[in-house]
């Protein structure tokens, strides 16, 4: 059974896929080329991320998976001398349209490294994105932590130690606020930076197993090293080199048979 | 012998035991001369000056020589006054450039601006004093506790950028990028997440700058110049406890060399506690990472 996603020739700049054959597109992006002090990290990459959907992003080191992912939320806008062309739209919209507070509260992301805010505690650190954007109501945030410590898998075991100091959490622990605290500020999106290439194996399968639960709600985009987790946990397979798609399709047909020599290449270990 | 044997060969081992020794005990030396002459100077004064401490010392005004008696009070209301003078216009300016220079590094005016703070930091005290002198003695033709607070803000500045710069550095870049990526503005981030991790070391900053602005006697002799009565009025002379040392410590009465020797240990003994309550009160509900 033939299932490309997405035939990436027919997408220019004129028929950007709103509706692609399997669902809506929550992100899609055309000709998208960044460069650092000129030298390009992605060049030309086109692509389509479907609702609701958890889409990963697999590639050897350095081949731009990260500098995609971080263009979908203007994170590139800390880096100087770095350069953002070619078209992205979320939600339907141009990301253009976004200012980068709006977008940020669309496109959600989690790190490589759990990075909890260490002067903040358990409860500050879920509810920050929403107290420091001017929501104060207590009896509003308490319910959103419940809620999204609930959703990420947490709230067993840190119900009685909202007071405490984030960094008294572990690493898996820390990694799951974090989660959470991408949560609590109701993003469409979530892009996960390698979420779980810190932390142990019972972790990992923790966090695998409350991304599982997310796409119900959520567009997942997830970056990993590892080939597995990919397999594991998403629909859609994107495979990245030297800066350029490769080949983007349904888990199952990019480990089994991909159509591309490289993908193969890749994915038996040949190279990479 | 197998080479894996003279890893473990008994010749070899003694030998690295004594360099170890050796090195450890440079360590030892080194910060034992760093700590002596601060636990000396401190047991020193008090020796020379815990005689002429009594209740008086603090509550009464100086007395001309030749009346037993008095104290300086003015003086330590005064340090006290110009200090917080100097700290109301300093720190925070100090604070909010090491802000501008650390977070928004890379621009030519932040690179000037940072390497004009490091100019202003070794310009000799004296000079900043003649600088306030020029700027706020001579217009208002008199000396006053204005121009004091004002030498020593300018004092104050170039330590707490420094520090503040030093310390923003130290927030990894993560987290900066944790809380914009929750949709939090970029000053909010500064404010409540990066300014806040840092704290505990930039607060040690400030104190690092009143404690030197504390003891500062060159840029006041022309500035607040000094005071035998009781004033507390900006616009007028101000003692300090510095410059009343200063005055005691060259004359040629005994008893005011007595005097400038409790002088000197109720200055130390105020920085010393300024140090400790700060500390305690600082001791950070959840210590942050720097």
């Amino acid at each position: 059974m033939q299932e490309v996603l997405i035939n990436t020739d027919i997408l220019t700049e004129e028929n950007i896929p709103e509706k692609t054959k399997k669902g809506i597109a929550a992100l899609s992006t055309v000709g998208l080329t960044v460069t650092f002090d000129s030298r390009p990290a992605i060049s030309d990459v086109n692509i389509s991320f479907l609702k609701n959907k958890v889409t990963s992003i697999i590639g050897p080191s350095g081949c731009g998976k990260s500098t995609l992912l971080r263009s979908f939320n203007y994170m590139h806008d800390l880096i100087p001398k770095s350069e953002v062309t070619g078209k992205i739209i979320v939600l339907g919209k141009n990301i253009n349209e976004y200012d980068s507070v709006g977008l940020r509260k669309k496109v959600g992301m989690v790190f490589q490294k759990p990075n909890p805010f260490p002067t903040l505690s358990v409860f500050e650190n879920v509810v920050a994105g929403l107290k420091y954007t001017g929501n104060n109501k207590k009896s509003e945030l308490e319910e959103i932590c419940e809620n999204v410590l609930k959703l990420s898998g947490l709230w067993d075991e840190v119900k009685d130690r909202l007071k405490v100091s984030a960094l008294a959490l572990s690493g898996g622990q820390q990694q799951r606020l974090c989660i959470a605290r991408t949560l609590a500020v109701s993003p469409d999106i979530i892009l996960m930076d390698e979420p779980t290439s810190a932390l142990d194996p019972i972790s990992t399968s923790k966090i695998e197993e409350s991304i599982f639960h997310l796409k119900q709600n959520y567009t997942l985009i997830i970056v990993t090293h590892n080939m597995q987790q990919a397999a594991r946990v998403s629909d859609y397979t994107a495979y990245m080199y030297l800066g350029k798609l490769i080949e983007l399709a349904s888990t199952r047909k990019i480990f089994t048979s991909p159509s591309e020599k490289l993908t193969e290449e890749y994915i038996t270990g040949k190279f990479g | 012998m197998r080479k894996e044997d003279l890893l473990f060969d008994k010749k070899n081992l003694r030998k690295r035991k004594i360099i170890n020794t050796i090195m450890l005990s440079l360590c030892i030396i080194a910060a034992a001369m760093a700590v002596v002459p601060l636990i000396y100077i401190f047991f020193y004064t008090a020796g020379a000056g815990l005689t002429s401490l009594n209740f008086d010392f603090f509550t009464a005004l100086p007395k001309p020589f030749g009346e037993d008696g008095g104290g300086m009070v003015n003086a330590i209301v005064g340090t006290v006054i110009l200090i917080g003078l100097g700290g109301l216009f300093g720190i925070p300016i100090g604070i909010l450039t090491g802000i501008y220079v650390s977070e928004y590094s890379g621009s030519l005016m932040s690179n000037v601006v940072k390497f004009i703070t490091d100019v202003l930091s070794g310009i000799p005290s004296i000079v900043i004093g003649i600088f306030a002198y020029g700027l706020i003695v001579l217009p208002m033709q008199r000396f006053s506790a204005l121009a004091g607070g004002f030498a020593l803000g300018i004092l104050m500045i170039p330590t707490v950028t420094r520090i503040t710069e030093e310390m923003l550095k130290l927030v990894p870049q993560t987290l900066r990028e944790a809380s914009l990526a929750l949709g939090i503005s970029r000053w909010k981030t500064t404010l409540r997440i990066t300014l806040r991790t840092a704290s505990s070391g930039i607060i040690t900053g400030v104190l690092l700058a009143i404690a030197r602005a504390a003891g500062e006697t060159a840029p006041l002799l022309f500035t607040s110049f000094g005071n035998s009565f009781w004033s507390t009025s900006l616009d007028q002379p101000m003692a300090s406890i510095p410059v009343q040392i200063f005055n005691y410590a060259i004359s040629p009465y005994d008893e005011w060399h007595r005097k400038a020797w409790a002088g000197a240990f109720v200055l130390i003994s105020i920085v010393f506690i300024v140090n400790l309550i700060v500390r305690v009160v600082t001791r950070n509900k959840y210590s942050g990472s720097v």
